[in-house]
């Protein structure tokens, strides 16, 4: 596969935990690299051995099924042997713990795990123990850097570049690791972003990152060259957060009204699951400047790439 | 055997005293020289020379663990760890299995800590029944059962009339009340300090003012009963301030500070090691300037170290999973000495002393943390300016927590002697 990658960078990783540990070169590396994976896509036969023989665990502690299934057919694309467990904490609290149950993937010969978890850390605390690559596939309020690089992917195969851009993340923040690993790496490379939500989920304090906080939507739309928006949920946990969706809607959702102020070029992005008619008009969602699907797309041909390239260290 | 502790630097601030002089002991007690120049039996030299001769130090939270937790620690591990660290007395608290909320439990502590501790061992009772905060423990009759104390350390009682009528109770029993000050609705599911660090890792925040809207709540029961309040771990610097205007309006209120609240702020904690996870939490640079300020005026008039000792299958899991606490009794004295006499000049030594001896037994009301003749000789030979290296596999404590393995410090302890008999030596 080698001869398909451009740079001349050696990839030396064996996890993927984040984006924030990632140079701006690492990054640039896998969307290089993703793009020739995305081509394997458009095959009659999308199928290519660089992984043969390899086995790749999808480790899931907490429920998901957008991200397995997009990690399980790039595995299989990939030609790994793959094979998916879901626990949830409670019962690895209760009985075995994560490094033991870990433990015994690798002693099955698991050469790639992959690990959803809820807890912030979880990631790195297995890839310090074990030999197998450990991919992130998104750990609590941390990181979900698979996610930033389809995002980044996404932007780039549209706007040509990142850098100068400017990205508007709209929503619930605090709460989000597809929020934390976007803002490293479009930081990273050199985009400028504007945070947009309740000041309850959007605290002052992210501005120590290095990203402009607002709460007033419709002044940021009209300069944002990109805008994220992220799912809103009003369950037990956040109803002290913001008094219910349809103020929500008021004071952020990108209704259609609202997106008149966008340019025309703007992308409208979403990671998904979207609720339609929450933080974006169902149109809009399947309008023109969507390009929520794209992302899904590119997801495979990133998630094929961090395979192949983390994956090809694991085990030296 | 008689005892004669020669040519130390005698520092015993209950009596003012700070010279270099000998120190006598007889029959367990500290006694007057004269009782030495007439021996009626051997006499056992002990060579102090640049060494402080200090009262027997006094660490008023403790987790022993013992009942019910017996691996993460015993009450015999406990108090070697304690007299390793130099300490002739620790207050134990009362969150084991089961809980030290009936006069039996504090009995079983009492008689196990009688049989098998090197050190003295004084238990606290709790503050709630089954530390659930919802209805009072039998507080006199802890008292009677010989508790130090009441405290639901570990945990916060939220009902303010509960805790009202906790403290006009135990000030009936001539108890001083202790309390781990956190507010259950601010701090949430919080494990590290809220702030840069807990947005950047997306680990949930711990607010300081949870701990700040406790000691204020405490501020004004210990007014409202005219009873004392001792507020435990403080972090904050808002507790601090808190503290300090209280205590000048003469609130019966007063805080402790544990060294790795000041050793150490919330960066630590990047790498989600579990050995930097306490409650309260590691906090920011400020924080830990307004504690060296509050120590330095007084506000902050007793160290302890919270140590809490927990196995290492318990640590080595998610960082949200992890419980919190760190051991903390072999490196208190280290860490104190090093980072409040030698590095930040914050205190001198016998003002470190004074707080790690008087004030603690002022507040407990009991007699040690003297070297008043007639006394228990409880001692602690320190040498304030010994570099060492603090190595955790070598600890006495059976567990490991700690986030200092391998920190050289300057100061420590280096013989322990309760009652008389030396219990450690280095």
């Amino acid at each position: 596969m080698t001869e398909l990658v451009k740079s001349q960078m050696r990839w030396q990783r064996k996890d993927l935990l984040g984006i924030r540990e990632l140079s701006a070169e690492e990054i640039i590396f896998i969307l290089d690299t993703a793009d020739a994976f995305k081509e394997v896509g458009t095959r009659d036969i999308k199928k290519v051995p660089a992984l043969r023989g390899k086995t790749l665990v999808n480790f899931f502690v907490e429920p998901s099924t957008r991200t397995r299934t997009s990690f399980e057919i790039a595995a299989i694309r990939l030609s790994a042997d793959v094979i998916n467990i879901s626990a949830n904490s409670s019962s690895l609290t209760k009985g075995e713990t994560l490094k033991d149950t870990a433990k015994i993937l690798e002693a099955n010969h698991a050469d790639i795990i992959v690990l959803r978890h809820s807890s912030s850390g979880a990631p790195q605390f297995l890839a310090e123990r074990l030999t197998s690559s450990i991919i992130n596939a998104g750990d609590g309020a941390h990181e979900h850097p698979t996610q930033a690089l389809l995002d980044l992917y996404t932007i780039r195969s549209r706007k040509s570049a990142v850098a100068g851009l400017h990205v508007v993340i709209i929503g619930d923040i605090l709460f989000s690791r597809v929020a934390r690993s976007n803002i490293f790496g479009l930081l990273k490379l050199g985009a400028r972003v504007t945070l947009v939500g309740p000041s309850t989920l959007v605290p002052r304090e992210f501005e120590k990152l290095g990203v402009a906080v607002s709460y007033d939507l419709d002044r940021v739309l009209p300069t944002a060259d990109v805008v994220n928006l992220l799912r809103i949920q009003h369950e037990r946990q956040r109803k002290e957060y913001f008094p219910g969706i349809g103020e929500y809607i008021r004071l952020f959702g990108l209704t259609k009204e609202r997106a008149k102020l966008l340019k025309p070029d703007c992308l409208i992005m979403h990671p998904g699951p979207i609720n339609r008619g929450v933080e974006i008009d169902s149109e809009l969602a399947d309008g023109a400047q969507s390009v929520i699907l794209d992302q899904v797309t590119n997801g495979l041909a990133i998630r094929m790439a961090v395979l192949y390239l983390c994956g090809g260290i694991s085990g030296q | 055997m008689n005892t004669v502790i020669r040519n130390g630097r005698l520092i015993d601030p209950a009596n003012k005293r700070d010279e270099v002089a000998d120190l006598a002991i007889v029959d367990g007690r500290i006694a007057d020289l004269s009782e030495i120049r007439n021996p009626k039996s051997e006499i056992e030299e002990i060579d102090a020379s640049n060494l402080i001769v200090s009262p027997g130090l006094i660490d008023l939270h403790v987790h022993l663990r013992e009942p019910g937790f017996g691996w993460k620690e015993t009450i015999e591990s406990g108090a070697r760890a304690a007299a390793a660290g130099g300490f002739t007395t620790i207050v134990c608290m009362p969150n084991t299995s089961p809980v030290a909320d009936s006069p039996s439990t504090i009995a079983w502590i009492k008689d196990r800590a009688a049989e098998i501790a090197c050190v003295h061992v004084l238990p606290t009772g709790t503050i709630s029944k089954g530390l659930m905060g919802e209805e009072l423990a039998p507080i006199g009759s802890l008292a009677q059962g010989g508790v130090v104390a009441i405290t639901d350390d570990g945990r916060c009682v939220q009902n303010n009339e509960l805790m009202r009528r906790a403290v006009e109770y135990a000030r009936m029993v001539g108890l001083p009340v202790f309390d781990h000050c956190q507010d259950y609705n601010l701090v949430g599911n919080g494990v590290v300090h809220e702030g840069y660090w807990s947005t950047l890792l997306g680990l949930p925040g711990w607010p300081s003012a949870g701990e700040e809207a406790i000691v204020l709540r405490n501020v004004l029961l210990a007014e409202l009963c005219d009873h004392h309040i001792h507020c435990q771990h403080i972090s904050a610097a808002g507790s601090v301030r808190i503290l300090r205007e209280a205590r000048a309006r003469g609130v019966k209120i007063s805080g402790e500070v544990c060294p790795h609240h000041i050793a150490l702020t919330d960066d630590a904690i990047q790498n989600f090691d579990t050995n930097f996870k306490m409650n309260p939490p590691l906090r920011a640079q400020e924080d830990v300037a307004a504690l060296l300020e509050g120590i330095a005026d007084g506000t902050i008039g007793i160290l302890c170290s919270d140590h809490a000792p927990h196995a290492q299958f318990e640590k080595e899991v998610e960082f949200d999973a992890a419980p919190f606490g760190i051991v903390g009794l072999e490196t208190e004295l280290g860490l104190f000495l090093d980072l409040l006499v030698h590095k930040n000049q914050t205190i001198d030594l016998p003002r470190l002393i004074e707080m790690y001896t008087v004030n603690p037994a002022r507040l407990l009301q009991i007699e040690a943390g003297t070297l008043s003749p007639g006394r228990a000789a409880d001692v602690t030979l320190i040498d304030p300016d010994l570099e060492w290296t603090f190595d955790a596999s070598a600890s006495q404590s059976i567990s490991r927590n700690t986030p200092f393995n391998g920190w050289k410090l300057k100061g420590r302890a280096v013989r322990t002697i309760v009652g008389g008999q030396t219990v450690w030596k280095m």
